[in-house]
């Protein structure tokens, strides 16, 4: 069990590791530098060596690739080459947002999901079901920006309830961007729910339909205690997967709607850097949300290693 | 008398074979028979009939700005209204789809050979090309795919000799992940365990025991694939790094009519319309295609 545990912890550290290099050699190998970024015209000749020099560039890659990760490492992320201001700050504030939108659509999202896919399940095939995963092909199908653009249309535009677009600062303190975070999480929240709620309903239904299950409807359990107590156990442990791809994909900045909305979370702040170039950023980010990719996939792992007994052995974990 | 003894293991075998055989037209008709899955056909073949035959179909020039028609609503001369620089909805919508639509696929099933091929090879061999390979996919995946698109974008620029193979490229290697899963059902089973006594070459194995038995999977992640895609191309064109004006394109076209939308939803309405049925239809055909080949779709977040 604990060497199983420390095995997975490795494995996560060593695709950090390879998610690190990856990015490093990307932005090395596309053309242009932070030089050439920060003195745009005047790139050439002599003040381009200098800058080169100054900046450290000159030093072979895979040196600066090291100075690069051990400073990472420490949590020194450099500085950005366009706002002269430490990285470290600058995607703080929007980190901080993103979580806002993110925990935010979770705390909406997960419980309605579960209630609902749990309920398909138990009337499959009834109009309930029918209507639920109708409703979550479409909120997973339709593009986000179309699914966002329509909100802002109904609920801003024609019914004017809600404001449309965020215009509050980057670094205002998150209570100040109330009303205007409705429609982000509302967005965001279409979308998770209906893939938990997809996963959720499935993997009860394959339960529902097990041996087991139906063995112990045939020696009398209670409907309500076999749903508690045999069903419901087996059947959510799968979704924790799933749920922690979505919370990866929440958390690691939602690009598309972050754009729609105005939102100034780390999703807008990468688009920025890669059209402005700032390659110092674009690494920083990339690899902030890598991390948080790896960390909660592999909270996910370890949650169903612990709640299921069955993967600890060395054929569970081949299955 | 031990090329006998090959042959009766293979003929065995090959009644252990998993579905195939089942050829295009049947289980084209299969799907067809199912509700989801003659709706899906019907809305793709719509779009990919449009596509093709568009530029013959539009009444307007897709391009024609005039002062005197702004956002002008639907009448008897522009059925679908016009746009804010004046220009027809109905034509621009019927040609938004051309370039997304030949640029996925293209794509996809580039896409789709690679990965699986690598995914199978993988499979077969394992050991540690497997494990080191394996490490560098879920590195990949570990990166948000419109930062790993942007990147070349930004760089190269965003035309179709861009975009096919950066899509084929990306969208590949969570196929290697799928193929592998499906080839590691495979590879302890007897009949590839026959076929390497019988000493076949890896690729004659890929060839003719594996491949037959994960294309059904493949199949469906292609399918899968191919809406991701489409989606991904319109979501780069709606925030300005697809499609490059004045080229009509729906996720543009969404994102031009944004600030008018409460005013003039017509210019923004018909192209939401047309991508949505043509994401819709791809789902539901990949959906009826699962079913009618026994693939478990698997769920998965969008990454």
């Amino acid at each position: 069990m604990l060497r199983m545990i420390l095995r997975r912890l490795m494995l996560g550290a060593i695709t950090v590791g390879l998610v690190s290099l990856i990015i490093f050699s990307a932005v090395e190998a596309l053309p242009g530098d932070a030089c050439t970024a920060l003195l745009k015209q005047d790139a050439q000749g002599q003040r381009l060596l200098n800058c080169r020099q100054e900046l450290g560039l000159d030093r072979p890659a895979p040196l600066r690739y090291l100075d690069w990760a051990s400073a990472a490492l420490r949590g020194d992320l450099g500085f950005s080459a366009h706002s002269t201001k430490r990285i470290s700050v600058l995607v703080g504030d929007r980190l901080k947002n993103s979580l806002l939108l993110g925990i935010t659509a979770l705390a909406v999202g997960l419980p309605v999901a579960f209630i609902a896919g749990i309920l398909a399940a138990l009337r499959r095939d009834k109009w309930l079901d029918l209507v639920l995963s109708a409703l979550a092909i479409g909120a997973m199908t339709i593009p986000e920006f179309v699914s966002a653009t329509l909100l802002i249309l109904v609920f801003s535009g024609w019914l004017g309830w809600l404001p449309g677009i965020v215009l509050t600062p980057p670094d205002a303190p998150l209570s100040k961007f109330f009303p205007e975070i409705i429609l982000p999480v509302a967005a965001l929240a279409m979308v998770m729910t209906a893939h938990i709620l997809r996963t959720v309903r499935s993997s009860m239904i394959e339960v529902l339909d097990s041996d087991y299950v139906r063995m112990a409807t045939l020696k009398g359990v209670p409907y309500r205690t076999m749903v508690w107590r045999h069903v419901l156990p087996n059947a959510l442990l799968p979704a924790i997967n799933v749920v922690a791809l979505t919370v990866a994909w929440l958390l690691g900045g939602v690009v598309v709607i972050e754009m729609v909305f105005n939102y100034p979370g780390l999703g807008r702040l990468m688009i920025g850097a890669i059209s402005d170039r700032d390659l110092a950023l674009v690494q920083a980010i990339a690899l902030i949300v890598a991390t948080v990719y790896v960390v909660v996939n592999l909270t996910a792992d370890l949650l169903t290693l612990v709640a299921n007994p069955r993967l600890r052995t060395a054929a569970g974990r081949l299955a | 008398m031990s090329t006998v003894h090959a042959n009766s293991a293979a003929t065995t075998v090959n009644t252990e074979r998993a579905g195939r055989g089942r050829g295009v037209v049947r289980t084209l008709r299969e799907m067809a028979s199912r509700p989801s899955g003659a709706v899906g056909l019907l809305l793709v073949l719509m779009h990919l009939f449009i596509a093709i035959a568009s530029p013959w179909l539009v009444p307007f020039d897709f391009k024609a700005i005039s002062a005197s028609l702004i956002l002008n609503p639907p009448d008897a001369i522009h059925w679908w209204g016009t746009d804010h620089l004046g220009r027809d909805v109905l034509t621009r919508t019927l040609l938004g789809g051309r370039e997304a639509i030949l640029v996925t696929v293209v794509a996809t099933p580039l896409a789709v050979l690679w990965g699986g091929f690598v995914g199978i090879y993988l499979g077969l061999v394992g050991g540690k090309l497997d494990d080191v390979l394996m490490r560098v996919v879920d590195a990949f995946l570990a990166l948000p795919w419109i930062l790993k698109m942007l990147l070349l974008i930004a760089t190269f620029g965003s035309g179709i000799e861009v975009l096919i193979p950066t899509l084929a490229v990306f969208y590949g290697i969570p196929v290697i992940r799928i193929a592998r899963a499906a080839a590691h059902n495979v590879v302890a089973r007897d009949f590839v365990l026959a076929a390497r006594a019988r000493g076949h070459g890896r690729l004659a194995i890929i060839r003719r025991e594996l491949l037959p038995n994960v294309l059904d999977a493949l199949m469906v992640e292609g399918a899968m694939r191919w809406s991701w895609m489409l989606l991904a191309f319109s979501s780069l064109s709606f925030l300005g790094f697809g499609v490059s004006p004045p080229t009509p394109d729906w996720g543009l076209m969404v994102a031009d009519s944004r600030t008018f939308l409460a005013i003039a939803p017509w210019s923004g309405l018909y192209p939401i319309v047309a991508l949505s049925s043509l994401i819709i239809g791809i789902n539901l055909t990949a959906d009826a295609l699962a079913k009618t080949l026994g693939v478990d779709r698997a769920q998965k977040a969008p990454i």
